[in-house]
């Protein structure tokens, strides 16, 4: 406690040391060694001179890895075909996945979280149906998906809104069942009518409580997409990871898997942001 | 017939228990102010509930200026103990919450205008924008007697307001509710654990014996000139007669109303008493003074 006060820069310090350790441990084991083996010239000449007489490790060093990464950045939106489009499209129609199946989720959500939090029947009748529809993983309904809406793409958007919305559905439900009974009679005794007081009242006190459930979800979403884009294919930063795993170019899978870091802390960060815009203190 | 009438009230949670309070009868004039004083779990707070229409009794009927009391209106503002403000809106916005839903015709400002009054009047014109977080105990506690104001309620309905608030701040409290009382005439019922602020504030005291099957033992006539303060109350011989009654009646005979009733005593008619207007000797034998 004592150390950051006086020395804030001591944790960025550490962070970037430990960077720099990763980085130069990643490039002593990817080093080149020297050739020893003689190879089948075929072989050779699929998967690189270097590599094949083993004198490369296929596995990239972290020059290579940066040098991807900065050809990427110059370009991200490039469209070469089917297979060959820039990292800026792929995160582009992920993100717009995520967005479309987080959102319906949000729109199914929050009314019926705050029916079920509302009311104890409503509660009691659906807690068996979320119980054993909640663990269920995401990407079991995609072969159900795939065979009732025969579009591959809004199958992933089925998927990411079936995965983000019981997080939602809970933490709505719990907020608004636990709002303080002192406010409701404050409502009640002003006779302010049920939609003023659930609008006025209820969703302002459990908006931190829904937020934590979006955030939740928005996550979730996020892991869930790259599998699912591995599954159906075709566009996406699932399947750019998979298509790149298919030509055995690390470097490239590398920088997705960078990338896809990147853009989920930034999701994060964004809902804890919106959290922070509503949360009060009592 | 009273402006405020309570007629055989009675609580139990089950039918083989003894109720919580039964056979409550009392009722308040208009303008006037009466404390309801009693140990724990006698039912006060109950009873309060079900004047708001906040709560349900077993048995018995509440009538207000001649309608009977069926659920919670605004006839009836209510100060709860907790202060209940709503923490995401301002000192302001929480009072104008109120307001709004009791004129819900009225435009922006005068709803602003009227609730800035009422802030102004127990204190808080500087504190509008404030959130109830950034204010104190008393502070907070005199936005949820300005919110409860505002309304102009028929009547008000307080909860024990001051009990979680310091002696002080209370006292002062206490002397602010007084003069906005006297100048609004408003008509109160409060429940109170403290001897001096109920002797300070009531016309009337209600005096409930213990629980279980808790009644309305006696009603004591505060007899001391209205524009009291709490600066000069103690000049009064009246006072101590009155507040030695009070005791007494807390320590000792509070508990002799259990199970059947104290010969006598009729919960439908329960005894009107002036101690305070008692022959001078009559109470000074009594050992639990001030």
């Amino acid at each position: 406690m004592n150390m950051t006060k006086q020395k804030p820069w001591l944790a960025p310090l550490l962070s970037l040391l430990i960077l720099l350790l990763t980085l130069a441990a990643w490039h002593l084991a990817t080093r080149p060694k020297e050739a020893a083996v003689i190879v089948d010239p075929e072989y050779a000449a699929l998967v690189g001179g270097a590599a094949a007489t083993g004198a490369k490790s296929a596995f990239p060093g972290p020059g290579e890895v940066g040098a991807k990464i900065w050809s990427h950045l110059k370009d991200p939106f490039y469209d070469k075909g089917t297979n060959d489009k820039g990292l800026g499209i792929q995160i582009g129609f992920s993100l717009a996945r995520v967005l479309g199946g987080y959102l319906l989720a949000a729109l199914v959500a929050i009314p019926l979280g705050f029916a079920i939090g509302m009311s104890p029947l409503i509660y009691r009748a659906l807690d068996p149906f979320i119980q054993i529809l909640k663990p269920i993983s995401p990407l079991a309904w995609m072969p159900l998906a795939l065979y009732t809406i025969k579009d591959s793409s809004i199958s992933a958007i089925f998927v990411i809104f079936i995965c983000s919305i019981w997080p939602m559905l809970i933490n709505t439900a719990f907020g608004v069942a636990s709002v303080r009974r002192d406010w409701l009679n404050v409502a009640r005794t002003l006779e302010v009518s049920r939609l003023r007081t659930a609008f006025l009242v209820i969703l302002p006190a459990a908006a931190p409580t829904i937020m934590t459930g979006m955030r939740i979800s928005i996550g979730i979403a996020w892991l869930v997409i790259v599998a699912a884009e591995m599954l159906v294919g075709g566009t996406g930063i699932g399947y750019f990871v998979w298509n790149e795993w298919n030509n055995l170019s690390i470097t490239n899978i590398f920088t997705a898997i960078l990338l896809i870091g990147l853009v989920g802390m930034l999701l994060d960060t964004a809902l804890a942001k919106l959290t922070r815009l509503v949360s009060y203190r009592e | 017939m009273s402006f405020l009438k309570v007629e055989a009230l009675a609580r139990r949670y089950a039918s083989s228990c003894p109720a919580v309070f039964e056979n409550i009868h009392f009722g308040i004039e208009r303008g006037e102010f009466v404390c309801i004083l009693g140990h724990s779990g006698c039912g006060k707070t109950t009873i309060l509930n079900v004047l708001a229409g906040l709560d349900e009794a077993s048995g018995g009927h509440v009538f207000m200026d001649g309608r009977e009391v069926r659920g919670p209106s605004l006839d009836r503002g209510v100060v709860f103990q907790s202060h209940a403000l709503m923490p995401w809106m301002s000192t302001l916005a929480n009072v104008e919450f109120g307001v709004r839903s009791r004129w819900p015709d009225w435009s922006r400002e005068q709803v602003a205008a009227h609730a800035t009054k009422y802030l102004e009047m127990v204190g808080l014109g500087h504190a509008l924008h404030k959130k109830p977080a950034e204010l104190s105990g008393g502070m907070k506690q005199r936005v949820g007697i300005a919110r409860a104001f505002a309304i102009e309620p028929k009547m008000l309905l307080l909860d024990e307001p001051f009990g979680a608030l310091d002696a002080l701040t209370r006292g002062t409290i206490q002397d602010e509710l007084l003069g906005i009382v006297q100048a609004t005439q408003q008509t109160v019922f409060m429940i109170t654990h403290d001897v001096d602020e109920a002797i300070l504030l009531a016309d009337k005291i209600l005096l409930m014996s213990n629980g279980p099957q808790a009644k309305i033992a006696e009603i004591v006539e505060v007899t001391m000139p209205r524009s009291r303060t709490r600066a000069s109350i103690h000049h009064d011989p009246q006072y101590y007669r009155i507040r030695n009654h009070l005791v007494v009646f807390l320590v000792e005979r509070s508990k002799l109303y259990a199970g059947d009733a104290v010969e006598g005593h009729d919960p439908k008619h329960p005894p009107i008493v002036r101690p305070g207007l008692d022959a001078e000797d009559a109470d000074t034998s009594n050992p639990i003074a001030a």
